[in-house]
């Protein structure tokens, strides 16, 4: 099977999508049965936190860069050669 | 006296401990040395075989240092140190040479061998960095990195590359780079005065000198709000001249923080912010290798964390990190500057769908993607865990978020955004005709080939690296926990970003960063010089050129000028001349002003100059008299 099939047909692309959820739920549920001996932090004794955190961290990064570039700091790309005052 | 005590007596003086015999040569010479044959190598064969054969033989010359401190040179009464080597500077060296040969593998269809030149003394004087036992010889090799990697910008002829935007990013970051270069000569010398010793090692922070050195080693480390010329100049290099300058300038920087530096704390703070910092305007980017540019910004802050927090396991997660880093960024740069080779496209806007064409090169991008998301089995994932865990092992909670935060965007980006956009998604380069894509130059794949092994190979057997590192390594990077741990914050950003696909494509922008305030602040200040200080500045010379004139006027005949001068004033004075009629007086005083000797004034340039220098030079002899 070439790669372009993989991606490119619609039912190969579902099973990716079910592939990636059931390794979502397999890496949480081992979380779980790991034996936990670096502890720092409390959070780091709650299993599936860096699940969450990942998650929130994912999402933060992409809605908060994206509010300020639509904000401030994203400009046309001819920003710098435009020759009027900024 | 028996031979043992002849022998013992001779190591203990001074002469032969000055010829010591050496059985190296220091790496960096070997680079400089070499690039000067390299612009009349005409024949690319022979060119190509000794481009390859440098680093190689670097390499073996690398097999036979010894610690120590060789290459004493005496100068003006201080002593240089060439090559002082301890085992930080053997993790650098190391990486660094087998960067070069990756490099050179990469760039050998170019045809440009002024940017081997310029490559092989950027190599050369960062080598040479690594190994300087003292801040004149270190502030010398500074400088050559700086002129040297510029001209890899400069010298970007390809054909998809506007000149006049190189140009502009190579001027500036030659600026910024010889502003730092003055604040870390200004902190040496200041240095010198206070301690006496030109010895690089462990600088004490606080006072004047060491803000100013370390100022300067954190403008090369790109730290924000000092990072800006990375971003600006990188992606305006050629793809073969980028991958070099990803490996060199920031990592030579981290080496020197690593060593005079560690422990500071404003360092964890900054590394903290500055990985988060990337992170986010990597969001932003749509050029895709300014986008891995900022990565470089965000990587670095784990280094520069690390050396902040200054404990073994931090030291020792530093230059791992700058180790795995320097090797997966370059085959990063390296995948992405084969698409814009092939394709002659550089924004995600402008590409998608290539993996047909190109599926080796998406398969080691994504390798060099893996290894700095740091998955299991993958070179980040070895380094960039013990910073993380130094974090934690010095009970730095905020610290450890942050920096766990920006692991889970730099996969975002460089292992998920990037490669969808370009190979995947939308197909752009399908739709504009013109663009035929197809696999990378074979000497392009070999170079990401020989990357990629070692990326995965350190992932796999991450002693081989440990066991270089300055302190003993005790640190397991594979149990359990940690396992679980990295996949599920690598997973679930996955997850997070095929939810949010259609809100993270990129957009034809481009993104303010500091270098506005030099940008947009260097055409405020060109105003500023064309009007109203050029109105000023010329002021002092209309007055000091009329003051000129006046002299010359008097200087043609002092005497009768002077009467002329009296006379005129009694006339205005009373009215009329002594001894005369009122109109007589005018008439008198006009005739005089005609017949005064000579024709009016003329302006000569180098009259007026010689006035001035005259002018200049009797009001300094007034002051210089007048001083007590």
């Amino acid at each position: 099977m070439r790669l372009s099939e993989l991606v490119e047909k619609e039912e190969y692309k579902r099973w990716l999508w079910r592939i990636f959820l059931i390794m979502l739920a397999v890496t949480v549920i081992a979380d779980f049965l790991v034996h936990r001996e670096h502890v720092e932090f409390v959070w780091e004794q709650i299993p599936g936190f860096a699940a969450f955190y990942g998650f929130i961290s994912c999402v933060f990064i992409i809605v908060f860069s994206k509010w300020i570039g639509h904000k401030w700091l994203m400009k046309e790309e001819d920003y710098y050669e435009r020759e009027e005052a900024p | 006296m028996n031979a043992e005590a002849f022998i013992s007596l001779l190591n203990g003086s001074a002469l032969v401990q000055s010829l010591q015999p050496v059985s190296f040569v220091p790496p960096g010479l070997i680079f400089i040395i070499a690039s000067l044959l390299i612009p009349i190598l005409r024949n690319h064969r022979i060119r190509n075989i000794y481009l390859l054969a440098i680093p190689v033989i670097a390499f073996f010359d690398m097999l036979r240092v010894e610690k120590g401190v060789f290459y004493r040179i005496d100068f003006l009464g201080y002593k240089l140190v060439l090559a002082r080597v301890d085992e930080l500077s053997i993790v650098f060296a190391y990486v660094f040479v087998i960067m070069a040969f990756a490099g050179v593998l990469y760039a050998l269809h170019s045809r440009n061998n002024l940017e081997f030149f310029a490559a092989f003394l950027y190599i050369g004087s960062s080598l040479g960095v690594v190994f300087s036992g003292d801040l004149f010889s270190l502030y010398i090799f500074w400088e050559i990195m700086a002129i040297s990697s510029v001209f890899l910008i400069w010298l970007n002829k390809e054909p998809w590359q506007e000149r006049r935007k190189a140009i502009g990013a190579g001027f500036r970051y030659i600026m910024v780079h010889a502003t730092g270069g003055v604040i870390l000569l200004g902190g040496i010398i200041l240095y010198i005065l206070n301690t006496g010793s030109i010895e690089f090692g462990q600088i004490s922070y606080g006072d004047l000198a060491s803000i100013l050195i370390l100022i300067s080693f954190i403008l090369n480390a790109a730290v924000p709000p000092l990072s800006a010329w990375l971003s600006d100049a990188y992606p305006e290099a050629s793809v073969t001249g980028a991958v070099y300058m990803t490996a060199y300038t920031t990592k030579t920087a981290v080496y020197v923080l690593l060593r005079a530096f560690p422990g500071v704390e404003i360092l964890v703070w900054l590394g903290a912010i500055m990985a988060v910092y990337g992170v986010i305007y990597a969001v932003l980017e749509n050029d895709i290798r300014r986008l891995l540019a900022y990565h470089i910004i965000s990587q670095v802050g784990y280094m520069v964390a690390g050396v902040g927090i200054g404990t073994e396991m931090a030291v020792n997660g530093s230059a791992s990190h700058a180790f795995c880093h320097i090797l997966y960024k370059a085959l990063l740069f390296m995948g992405a500057g084969a698409v814009i080779h092939v394709t002659g496209r550089r924004k995600l806007t402008e590409l998608g769908g290539i993996y047909k064409y190109m599926p080796l090169t998406f398969f080691l991008y994504m390798v060099g993607g893996f290894s700095i998301s740091a998955f299991p089995l993958f070179s980040g994932f070895v380094s960039k865990s013990m910073v993380i865990a130094a974090s934690a092992e010095a009970k730095m909670p905020l610290v450890w978020l942050m920096l766990t935060l920006a692991s889970s965007g730099t996969f975002l980006h460089t292992g998920l955004k990037l490669p969808y956009f370009t190979f995947f998604g939308e197909n752009y380069v399908e739709k504009a005709k013109r663009v035929k894509a197809t696999e990378a130059p074979l000497n392009m794949l070999l170079a990401m080939g020989f990357l990629a092994f070692l990326c995965i190979f350190i992932g796999v057997y991450p002693d081989v690296l440990y066991r270089m590192l300055p302190y003993h390594v005790d640190f397991e990077p594979y149990r359990g926990q940690h396992i679980t741990e990295t996949m599920q914050i690598l997973l679930f950003t996955a997850l997070g970003f095929f939810l949010l696909l259609k809100y993270v494509a990129g957009e034809p922008t481009i993104s303010l960063d500091t270098d506005w305030f030099y940008r947009k602040g260097a055409k405020i200040f060109m105003r500023f010089v064309g009007g109203p200080l050029a109105i000023a500045a010329q002021f002092p010379l209309t007055v000091a050129n009329h003051i000129a004139d006046r002299v010359k006027w008097f200087s043609k005949s002092p005497v009768s000028a002077t009467f002329l001068i009296i006379a005129t004033g009694i006339y205005k004075i009373f009215g009329t001349i002594p001894g005369l009629q009122p109109e007589h007086s005018k008439i008198l005083i006009e005739e005089a002003w005609k017949n005064y000797p000579g024709e009016p004034v003329r302006r000569s340039p180098i009259g007026d100059s010689v006035i001035l220098v005259l002018l200049i030079m009797v009001i300094y002899g007034i002051i210089c008299y007048l001083k007590p």
